[in-house]
C-alpha cells in the first residue's frame, strides 16, 4: 500500500503544506562488516527539509545506515557497501566521488560530543576554513551565525577564545552542531545526539533540531522512541539489518502496518 | 524505477537538483585532485621516516660488519674462543670480554630477578594504595639515573665497601667451601666482576620490576579471588595463580633486563677492572665488551686492533639483538593473548 | 593438619617479609646514591664551576665548557631526532594498519630503544667520524639524535593511539582531508603527551656517555664550533674520575651532581607537565 506523503501534519506551519521531495534516495543498499551482512536491501527516501528518524533495537543497523550516507565507513578497510545512494544526481557509493566534498555537504554529529582541541571560535572556523576564504570579519559573523543557530550564542559569546573542551556536555554537543552547521551543508546526520546528555540538554537540542529542519534535511538515529515521535516527520523502523517499516511518524506510531513495528513500539519487544 | 520492497516508500523518486542559487554563499571547491595529492604526499612523507628507522638498524649492522672484516679475515672463528689480547703482537681474541659480559649479566640477573620480583609483589599485593604511586615513581627514578652516575657511586662508595667488608667476608665463608670456593678466591680489591655485576643488578631491577608489575596488575581479580576463596594465603595465590598466569610476561621482562645488562657500558667500565685475563674467581678483575670498547677504542692504533674492537661491538650487537627480539616476541605474544597490542 | 597450616602461614609471612625487604633494598640504594651525590657533589660546588673551563691536572677550574658543550649537543640532538620520531610515530599510529612497514618499524624501533648506546657511538664513528677524519660535536649530536628517535617514536605512537576514533571521525565528517585531520586535530589533542615524550628523551640523553666517547670526544678548551671535538659533562666525568688527581675527582663529583639534577629534574617536570595538561 503506498503511503500518501502529501498528507500534512495537522499543527505545523505553511512549510509542511508543500510536498516533500526526496533529498537522498537509498536503493537496494547492502552493507558488510567483513563477511557479516549488516544491512539487507534497504530502500527508502529521505525527504528534503524534513526530519527522518531511524529507530530499532541495538544492533539493528540504524547507525550503520547513517554512516553509509556520508561514506564514513570508507575510513575502515573491510567495511563495504553495495547498491545505490542517490544524492544531488550522483551515486554516493561510487568510487569516484570526492569524499571530502561529499562530507562538506552531508554533515554529521556523533553520540559522544567531540570538540576539537582548540578554542570555541576555532572549532567552528576550522571547517569553514577548509572550503572558504573569509575575511576576519566575515568569519566572525559566520561563527556568530553558527552559534546562534545552535542556540549557543549568548552562552558562548564571552568564551570564544576558551577551549571547546571546557564546556559542559550539553554545550559541547551544541558546539558540535554549530560546527556542523557552519559549513552550510545540505544534510545533517545526527547519530544518537542526545543519548550522552541530561534531559534538559536533550530538550534544548530537540528544540534546536526542530528549528533547523526548515533549512536542512535531517536524519536522526535514536534509541529513544519518544524522541522520534516528538521530533521527526518520517520514521523508519529497522530490525536485524532490514527496514521493517517506513512512513510518516504519526501514522507509524498510531497505526503501524507491521506487527513487528507494533511490538517494538508498544514495548512488547526490544 | 520501482518503489522497492518495504511498504510505505514515498513515490517521488527524482532527486532534487543541487541547492537553489542565492540561498547560500558560494562554496569554491578546492580542486579535488590537489587534496588527494596532499594526502598522498603526507602519507609517503611519514612513511619515509618510519622507513628511516629500519635503515638505521641496517646501517648499524652493515657498518659493524664492514668494520670487522679485517679482523674476521685475520682471525676467523677462533676469535671467539681466544683469550689473547695483545696490541703489540696484534693478536686478539674475544673470549675474555665475552665471558666478562656474560658473567656480569648473569650476576646481575641472579641478584636482580628475585629483588625485582619482590618489588613487583610488594607494589601489587602488599602496598597500601597511597604508597603505590610514590614507590612506583621511586623505582622509575632508579631507572632514570644515568650509567655514569652508577659508575661514580660504585667506584668511590661501593667498591671500597666491598673491598673492606663484603669481599673478605665472602672469602672467609663461601671461599672456604670445596667447589664454590674457587669463585671467591683472590685479594679483595673491591673492583672486579662481582662488584660490576652487583651494580648492574641495581640498574636492571627497575626495568624488570616495571614489566613484572605491569603483568601482575592485569591478572583478573576473579582468578585471584577464587584462590583466596578456598583459603589460600597471599603467597600461595601469587605462586600458584599469578606467576603461572604471567609466566610469559615475566620471562619477557627478564629478557629485557638481560638485554640492558649486556649493553651497559659506563658503570661496568668503572668497576670491572679492565684486565684482559680470565679467572675463575668473580672477585678478580675482568673485562666486558662494552668496557673494552670504552677504554681502548680511541687509543687503538692499527687496522687490526681497531677492527678487532669493532668485531667485539658486532658480537655485542648481535647478542643483544637476539635477546631483545626474543623478549619483544614473547611480550607481543602475551599481548595478543589479551587482545591488545603492546 | 595444624602443623601444615602453621607451616603455610610461616611461608606466607616469610615471603611477604622478603618482598618488603626487596622494596626497601631498592629504595635504600636510590637514597644512598642520591645522598652520596648530594654530599660529594655539594662539597665540590662553587661558582667557579660555571665560570671556568676544565683545568689541566693539578689545578683548579670549572666545568663551563663541558656544561655548554652538553647543552649544545643535547639541543642539537633533540632538534634533529624529534621531528624524525614524531613523523615516524604518526605513520605507525595513523597509517599503520596495512602493509609491512609499520609492524617491522615498530619491532625494530623497540629493539633500538634498548640497544647498547656504545654501539650507536660506534656506528656514528664508522659512517661519519672515520669518513671525515675528525671528531666533532655534529657527530656527537647525531649520535644523541639516534637515541632520541626511538623514544619519541614510541611515545608519539602510544599517545596517538589513545585518541578515540570519534574525534577523527568528527573531523572527517566536516570534509577535512586526512593529513589535516592528523596534524590539526589528532596530533594536537595529544600535544602534551608528545612533549612529555620529548622531555623524557632529553632527560635520557643528558646522561649518556658512551655515544659521545668516539664522536664528540672531548675538548680541554672552550669552543662552540660544532665541527670540532666538544667538551661534555659525561666524558669529562669519565676522564676525571678515573684519574688519580683530587681536583679532578672533585670536579667529577660536581659534574655528576649537575647531571643527576638535570636528569631527575627533567623527569619529574615531564611527569608533572603531563599530569597537569592532560584533561581527564
Amino acid at each position: 500500500m503506498s503511503l500518501d506523503i502529501f498528507a500534512t501534519r495537522p499543527e505545523t506551519s505553511a512549510k509542511a503544506e508543500t510536498p516533500a521531495a526526496t533529498k537522498i534516495a537509498v536503493r537496494n543498499l547492502d552493507f558488510f562488516y567483513g563477511h557479516f551482512h549488516a544491512l539487507k536491501s534497504i530502500n527508502l527516501d529521505i525527504a528534503d527539509r524534513r526530519i527522518t528518524a531511524f529507530i530499532g533495537p541495538s544492533g539493528c543497523g540504524k547507525s550503520t545506515l547513517l554512516r553509509t550516507l556520508n561514506r564514513m565507513y570508507s575510513l575502515y578497510p573491510g567495511q563495504r557497501a553495495e547498491g545505490e545512494i542517490r544524492f544531488n544526481g550522483r551515486n554516493v557509493l561510487d568510487a569516484r566521488v570526492d569524499l571530502n566534498m561529499l562530507r562538506a555537504k552531508i554533515g554529521m554529529v556523533f553520540q559522544k560530543p567531540t570538540p576539537f582541541p582548540m578554542s570555541i571560535y576555532d572549532n567552528i572556523a576550522f571547517g569553514v576554513r577548509l572550503y572558504e576564504r573569509l575575511s576576519p570579519r566575515a568569519m566572525d559573523e559566520r561563527v556568530e551565525w553558527a552559534l546562534t543557530k545552535a542556540a549557543m550564542w549568548s552562552e558562548a559569546r564571552d568564551k570564544l577564545k576558551q577551549s571547546g573542551m571546557a564546556l559542559s556536555g550539553g554545550q559541547q554537543q551544541r558546539l558540535c552542531i554549530a560546527r556542523a552547521v557552519a559549513v552550510k551543508p545540505e544534510v545533517l546526520l545526527l547519530d544518537e545526539p542526545t543519548s550522552a546528555l541530561d534531559p534538559i540538554s536533550t530538550a534544548k537540542i530537540e528544540e534546536l533540531v526542530n528549528e533547523l529542519k526548515s533549512e536542512y534535511t535531517i536524519a536522526i538515529v535514536t534509541h529513544n522512541m519518544q524522541q522520534a515521535a516528538r521530533v521527526s516527520d518520517f520514521t523508519a523502523y529497522m530490525y536485524l539489518g532490514e527496514l521493517i517499516e517506513f512512513g510518516a511518524t504519526d501514522e507509524l506510531f498510531l497505526k503501524p502496518q507491521r506487527k513487528e513495528t507494533e511490538d517494538y513500539i508498544t514495548g512488547r519487544f526490544g | 524505477m520501482s518503489s522497492g520492497t518495504a511498504a510505505g516508500v514515498p513515490t517521488i523518486i527524482d532527486a532534487l537538483p543541487p541547492r537553489a542559487a542565492g540561498s547560500v554563499d558560494k562554496m569554491p571547491d578546492p580542486h579535488p585532485k590537489s587534496v588527494g595529492f596532499q594526502d598522498l604526499f603526507f602519507r609517503w612523507f611519514t612513511r619515509f621516516f618510519a622507513f628511516l628507522v629500519l635503515v638505521i638498524l641496517a646501517g648499524i649492522l652493515l657498518s659493524l660488519v664492514y668494520g670487522s672484516l679485517p679482523a674476521i679475515q685475520r682471525f676467523g672463528f677462533g676469535f671467539l674462543v681466544d683469550s689473547t689480547w695483545n696490541p703489540v703482537t696484534e693478536k686478539f681474541g674475544a673470549l675474555v670480554p665475552i665471558i666478562g659480559t656474560l658473567v656480569t649479566s648473569a650476576i646481575a640477573l641472579l641478584i636482580g630477578v628475585p629483588v625485582s620480583f619482590g618489588i613487583a609483589l610488594f607494589l601489587t599485593e602488599l602496598s597500601p594504595p597511597w604508597l603505590k604511586r610514590p614507590l612506583g615513581t621511586a623505582v622509575e627514578l632508579l631507572a632514570a639515573i644515568p650509567s655514569i652516575i652508577y659508575g661514580m657511586w660504585g667506584l668511590f662508595v661501593l667498591a671500597p665497601l666491598f673491598a673492606d667488608h663484603v669481599q673478605p667476608w665472602l672469602i672467609g665463608t663461601l671461599g672456604a667451601l670445596p667447589l664454590v670456593g674457587a669463585l671467591f678466591k683472590g685479594p679483595p680489591q673491591g673492583i672486579g666482576v662481582l662488584t660490576a655485576g652487583f651494580v648492574l643488578a641495581i640498574m636492571v631491577i627497575p626495568f624488570i620490576a616495571a614489566v613484572m608489575r605491569d603483568v601482575f596488575e592485569v591478572v583478573p581479580a576473579v582468578l585471584k579471588e577464587s584462590a583466596y576463596g578456598i583459603g589460600c594465603t597471599t603467597w600461595e595465590v601469587v605462586r600458584n595463580v599469578v606467576l603461572p598466569y604471567t609466566r610469559i610476561g615475566v620471562i619477557g621482562g627478564i629478557m629485557l633486563g638481560l638485554g640492558r645488562a649486556l649493553g651497559e657500558t659506563m658503570a661496568v667500565t668503572f668497576l670491572i677492572g679492565n684486565a684482559h685475563q680470565l679467572s675463575a674467581s668473580i672477585l678478580a678483575p675482568g673485562n666486558s665488551i662494552a668496557s673494552a670498547l670504552a677504554n681502548e677504542f680511541t687509543e687503538a692504533v692499527g687496522d687490526v686492533y681497531t677492527s678487532s674492537l669493532i668485531e667485539l661491538g658486532l658480537i655485542l650487537f648481535l647478542i643483544t639483538f637476539v635477546v631483545l627480539a626474543l623478549a619483544k616476541l614473547l611480550l607481543l605474544q602475551l599481548a595478543k593473548g589479551e587482545g591488545r597490542k603492546t | 593438619m595444624r602443623s601444615l597450616y602453621l607451616r603455610r602461614l610461616a611461608m606466607n609471612r616469610f615471603n611477604l617479609a622478603m618482598s618488603l625487604l626487596a622494596m626497601l633494598f631498592g629504595i635504600a640504594f636510590l637514597f644512598w646514591i642520591l645522598y652520596t651525590l648530594a654530599a660529594a657533589g655539594f662539597h665540590a660546588f662553587s661558582p667557579a664551576l660555571f665560570s671556568q673551563m676544565t683545568p689541566p691536572p693539578g689545578s683548579k677550574g670549572g666545568l663551563l665548557n663541558a656544561i655548554v658543550g652538553s647543552l649544545l649537543m643535547a639541543t642539537m640532538g633533540t632538534l634533529i631526532g624529534t621531528p624524525v620520531g614524531i613523523f615516524a610515530g604518526i605513520y605507525l599510529a595513523e597509517y599503520g594498519s596495512r602493509g609491512w612497514v609499520a609492524p617491522a618499524t615498530r619491532f625494530i624501533n623497540d629493539i633500538l630503544l634498548s640497544a647498547p648506546s656504545i654501539i650507536i657511538g660506534l656506528f656514528v664513528y664508522q659512517i661519519y667520524v672515520f669518513q671525515v677524519k675528525h671528531f666533532s660535536a655534529w657527530a656527537g649530536s647525531f649520535a644523541l639524535a639516534l637515541i632520541v628517535i626511538p623514544i619519541v617514536v614510541r611515545t608519539t605512537e602510544n599517545m596517538l593511539k589513545l585518541v578515540p576514533d570519534s574525534l577523527r571521525e568528527a573531523a572527517f565528517a566536516l570534509g577535512t582531508p586526512q593529513w589535516k585531520v592528523i596534524t590539526m586535530v589528532t596530533l594536537r589533542s595529544v600535544r602534551a603527551g608528545v612533549i612529555t615524550g620529548v622531555l623524557l628523551a632529553v632527560a635520557r640523553i643528558s646522561g649518556e656517555t658512551a655515544p659521545l666517547l668516539f664522536t664528540a670526544l672531548n675538548n680541554q678548551f672552550w669552543t662552540i664550533d660544532l665541527n670540532a671535538p666538544m667538551s661534555n659533562l659525561p666524558v669529562v666525568i669519565f676522564q676525571f674520575a678515573m684519574s688519580p688527581y683530587d681536583d679532578w675527582q672533585r670536579l667529577a663529583w660536581a659534574g655528576s651532581l649537575l647531571i643527576t639534577l638535570a636528569v631527575l629534574g627533567l623527569n619529574i617536570m615531564a611527569r608533572l607537565f603531563f599530569r597537569q595538561r592532560t584533561p581527564n
